[in-house]
């Protein structure tokens, strides 16, 4: 058996770190473009891409994650599509982020009184200008706070990809843990970074959410 | 010539028949207002003319051109008819000369400093100028309804259409607003007003239309059917007003 010193675990702990927080970003960015378009066309109110968005959302938020990710990863390679477990776990946050930001950015849409439509109508801008100019600009002050809050659960989710071998933080983790059978500190130690992820940005959400609250 | 007509107007929210075969023509330069008891479709009416509501039969022009809900013939309407809500509808994340120069800027293409200038002159006619670089909720709700009227005005609307405009302000902000409107009214822009302001209606106003239950019920001389009103519905109508 390999000797691991503190040295070694912690290090290979942040090492593994890297991959947490790149794959949190590029789920949250794959995240954040999906739903931005998905609420366009919610926006739309053309009944056959609200019940596109609809579903979407429903089949997403109404599945486990993991199932996601299996399917993603177990399913497309039968299917015959080569996919790596890198893949497969960007695209399955991908759903999972979108289909719960269109939902959290639908509320902070729907705030926003309905005669800003209707005066921007009457003023002759179009949907999408009116969308670009009066619509979003208040839109994203009320939906930063809980968007922020939101990407917590981005990065915790992100913990079950190593259940398809992408090698994250959890999954160097369990590595470390099956090498040193040292299961309390390695896993505090796990905690402890994903705290020390997530607890920034829980605090940020909050002072945005106190901040816009005082500005309005 | 009539600049807003319509005929036959009829509008139903489900089954509520809320407008039921409106007859109006209004020609340019006329000052018509608008008066009736609260549901008896004034709002609507307002509402289906500049294309923010469908009407199921019936037809209405403006500008002797066919008004629909279809976004592209709203957005060519806009520049003929302007509109003013009873709760201003400012754009909060805007300054008052943003506000303004918005519509000339991205649909009417003006260039910034045409745009610019424009939303100055409107705010000047208003009394406003000085509040140009302001946000809306830094004024009074008579001093926003004043910059609604100047980001319509910049539009150079034909007709202007105004709900109860009045109506949210307090007593003591309502003239400032009214005097704008009677401004207007001398400077010969077409005004369609719904109101409760029996003064203004009839030292302001060209023609009153008297709405009941969906209809036009009575209309004529501003003076002339306030002061000597034909049905009993119209007379009690002012009797509950005054
Ligand atoms: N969006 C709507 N959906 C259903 N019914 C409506 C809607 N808007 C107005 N109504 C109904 O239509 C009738 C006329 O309303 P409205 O035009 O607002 O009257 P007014 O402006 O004269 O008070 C009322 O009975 C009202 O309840
Ligand atoms: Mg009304």
């Amino acid at each position: 058996m390999i000797e691991f010193s503190n040295y070694d675990i912690l290090r290979n702990l942040l090492f593994a770190t890297q991959w947490t927080i790149l794959l949190s970003l590029a789920a949250f960015i794959g995240g954040t473009t999906v739903a931005l378009t998905l609420t366009a066309m919610r926006l739309t109110r053309n009944p056959a891409m609200q019940r596109i968005v609809k579903v979407y959302v429903e089949l997403f938020q109404g599945t486990p994650l993991l199932m996601q990710m299996f399917l993603c990863f177990f399913g497309l390679s039968m299917l015959g599509y080569e996919i790596s477990a890198w893949g497969a776990a960007i695209l399955s946050l991908t759903f999972f982020t979108s289909a719960f930001l269109v939902e959290i950015w639908r509320g902070c849409i729907d705030t926003l009184p309905k005669g800003q439509w209707e005066a921007s109508r009457c003023l002759g801008l179009s949907f999408l200008q009116t969308l670009r100019h009066i619509i979003l600009p208040q839109a994203i002050r009320v939906a930063t706070a809980p968007t922020v809050g939101f990407s917590v659960q981005v990065i915790k989710g992100t913990a079950l990809a190593s259940v398809i071998g992408f090698v994250e933080l959890t999954k160097v983790g369990t590595m470390l843990n099956n090498a040193t059978f040292e299961p309390f500190k390695i896993f505090t130690l796990v905690a402890l970074i994903y705290f020390m992820l997530c607890y920034p940005l829980s605090l940020y959400s909050k002072h945005l959410e106190k901040k816009f609250n005082v500005s309005r | 010539m009539s600049l807003v007509n319509l005929h036959q107007v009829h509008k139903y929210y489900g089954d509520h028949h809320v407008l039921k075969g409106i007859d109006l023509d209004i020609k340019a330069g006329e000052v018509v207002s608008i008066i009736g008891k609260s549901g008896s479709g004034k709002s609507t009416l307002l509402r289906c003319i500049n294309g923010l509501e469908q009407y199921q039969e019936g037809g209405i022009t403006v500008d002797g051109k066919e008004v629909t809900t279809e976004d592209i013939q709203v957005r060519r309407l806009a520049l003929s008819v302007g509109m003013i809500f009873q709760n201003f509808n400012l754009f909060p994340h805007m300054t008052v000369g943003e506000n303004v120069m918005l519509a000339p800027t991205i649909v009417l293409k003006k260039s910034k400093a045409e745009a610019e200038a424009t939303a100055r002159a409107m705010l000047e006619k208003v009394g406003l100028a000085e509040k140009f670089d302001s946000f809306p909720e830094k004024l009074s709700g008579g001093q926003q309804q004043r910059v609604a009227i100047a980001r319509a005005l910049a539009m150079s609307p034909k007709v202007l259409l105004c709900d109860e405009i009045t109506s949210a302000l307090d007593p003591e902000l309502v003239g400032e607003v009214l005097k704008v409107l009677e401004q207007l009214a001398k400077e010969g822009i077409t005004l369609v007003l719904v109101t409760h302001e029996m003064n203004f209606a009839r030292d302001v106003g060209s023609r009153v239309v008297f709405m009941h239950q969906g209809k036009v019920w009575e209309q004529g001389d501003s003076k002339t059917i306030l002061s000597n009103p034909q049905t009993d519905e119209l007379k009690q109508f002012m009797g509950a007003v005054l």
